[in-house]
């Protein structure tokens, strides 16, 4: 099954990979965050690195995952997303902490 | 009629100077990247319009940039910095061993020769080469796995690999500096290396002849004369006649011998620049005063330079990237500051104007001298 999944950008990196706000990608079978990633940075490689570290998968420490009210970032990249988001009535938020100067 | 071009690196974006050979009216351009750490920025020497930059981020991690229209347009390159095998560890603040991790690219050379051929200095410190213009990234783990590494610390600023020397005469030499590792040389093109260190005394090393340990800010060298290396130590102005063999100290009459510049006059390989700052707690000018000190004895005896440059209130730092000189006849020499100025001398350092003022702390100055 194909899922389109929304997902919201910092700043940083709509700058640059040249994006809007909220970003549209394809997703084949379970609505993961891994998957999400995986086609995230398929569609544009620029991100590739800058959410997740490229070679472990593991979340960049200043960067959080919300959706449906929901902190993420502590979630196991193989679990199954809110279904409001594999449904893509929510957005998977990608934030980056606040933090820095 | 000739023009420069200076690639400003700051910590929120990058900018883009330009001026005629008069070198008095500027156009700036910029900021590039906005938000975003720009560690260095630096030009091929075989096409001037090729331009690789390093943008990083403490959210984002590490990107590399590369224009190929003199900075009008920029495309992402690789930014998967893979150390080659196990890195293992070097040692932490407090002596303990700590694994190696990438942090952030510090310094781009790019070749000599070719212009998709251009190394990477790293954080924790390591070499890299791309041989594909940034597109793919390999280190050069002789370096790394040489049998100091273990003993490795990083400075305050992290343990990064900041000067990247190529020999204009040689291209298998090559000449690196770590902070705090010291200074290190290839002659087989980065197969292996040896520490070039002799000479060097660090009060906090509690061997006077250690072999590596000492906290090397920059070092320059002037194309015509390799074999000679100008290094500005955390503490100590240093010269080496052998490819840094030997060193000895050349800080001579200046003020303090504190600093993180160090750069050499484009036709007069014996004329030297550093900027002294007071200490390594106190990084601002002495008093207050932002002076340029040149040397046109290869060292030891030094002339303060400041007619331009603020002479009270000035507490801002020239940081270890940040000084340039062009290669008009009347050479140029140019610095930027943390407190956003980055000033330009269209006459060897005899006068200086603040080409802008207002810009985030800068961190990297390069120059380049077009048709």
């Amino acid at each position: 099954m194909r899922s389109t999944i929304r997902v919201e950008l910092p700043a940083g990196l709509r700058l640059l990979a040249g994006l809007g706000r909220e970003v549209r990608v394809a997703v084949e079978g379970a609505v993961t965050l891994r998957t999400i990633l995986d086609a995230l940075e398929a569609a544009h490689p620029t991100l590739q690195g800058t959410i997740r570290d490229r070679n472990t998968h593991r979340r960049r420490p200043f960067i959080r995952f919300f959706a449906c009210q929901q902190d993420l970032s502590h979630a196991a990249p193989d679990d199954p997303v809110p279904a409001a988001v594999a449904q893509g009535l929510e957005s998977l938020l990608i934030v980056g902490a606040i933090a820095g100067g | 009629m000739s023009r420069v071009r200076l690639l400003v690196g700051t910590r929120k974006g990058a900018f883009v100077l330009t001026a005629d050979g008069a070198r008095r009216d500027w156009a700036v351009a910029g900021p590039y990247f906005p938000g975003w750490e720009m560690f260095h920025l630096k030009a091929s020497p075989v096409n001037p319009d090729r331009i690789y930059a390093s943008q990083s981020s403490g959210w984002f991690g590490q990107v590399v940039q590369r224009s190929d229209d003199g900075g009008a347009t920029w495309a992402a390159m690789d930014n998967n910095f893979l150390y080659d095998g196990v890195p293992g560890t070097h040692q932490w603040y407090d002596g303990t061993p700590h694994p190696w991790e990438f942090k952030r690219v510090w310094h781009l050379e790019p070749s000599l020769t070719c212009a998709d051929t251009v190394y990477a200095g790293i954080e924790d410190a390591a070499l890299f080469q791309s041989r594909d213009g940034g597109r793919s990234w390999q280190e050069l783990s002789g370096l790394r796995r040489h049998g100091t590494g273990p003993a490795w610390q990083p400075g305050a600023g992290g343990m990064c690999l900041h000067t990247i020397l190529l020999d204009p005469t040689d291209p298998a030499r090559m000449v690196i500096a770590i902070s705090a590792a010291g200074a290190f040389r290839t002659d087989d093109g980065g197969q292996s290396w040896q520490p070039i260190n002799r000479g060097l005394r660090s009060a906090h090393i509690p061997d006077p002849t250690a072999e590596v340990g000492h906290c090397v800010h920059h070092i320059a060298m002037h194309p015509s004369r390799p074999g000679s290396l100008f290094m500005q130590k955390h503490w100590d102005v240093m010269r080496s006649d052998d490819a840094g063999g030997s060193w000895h100290d050349i800080s001579g009459d200046l003020p303090t011998d504190f600093g993180f510049v160090i750069d050499v006059h484009a036709h007069e390989p014996e004329t030297l620049y550093v900027v002294p700052i007071k200490s390594d707690s106190e990084h601002f000018p002495i008093d207050g005063a932002l002076r340029v000190y040149r040397s046109r004895s290869g060292g030891n005896a030094w002339e303060p330079l400041t007619n331009g440059l603020p002479q009270r209130d000035c507490y801002v730092n020239v940081l270890r990237d940040a000084m340039a000189v062009d290669s008009l006849d009347a050479c140029g020499v140019y610095f930027g500051t943390t407190g956003g100025q980055v000033y330009a001398s269209a006459d060897a350092g005899d006068t200086w104007q603040a080409i802008v003022r207002d810009l985030p702390a800068v961190l990297s100055v390069e120059v380049q001298t077009l048709p």
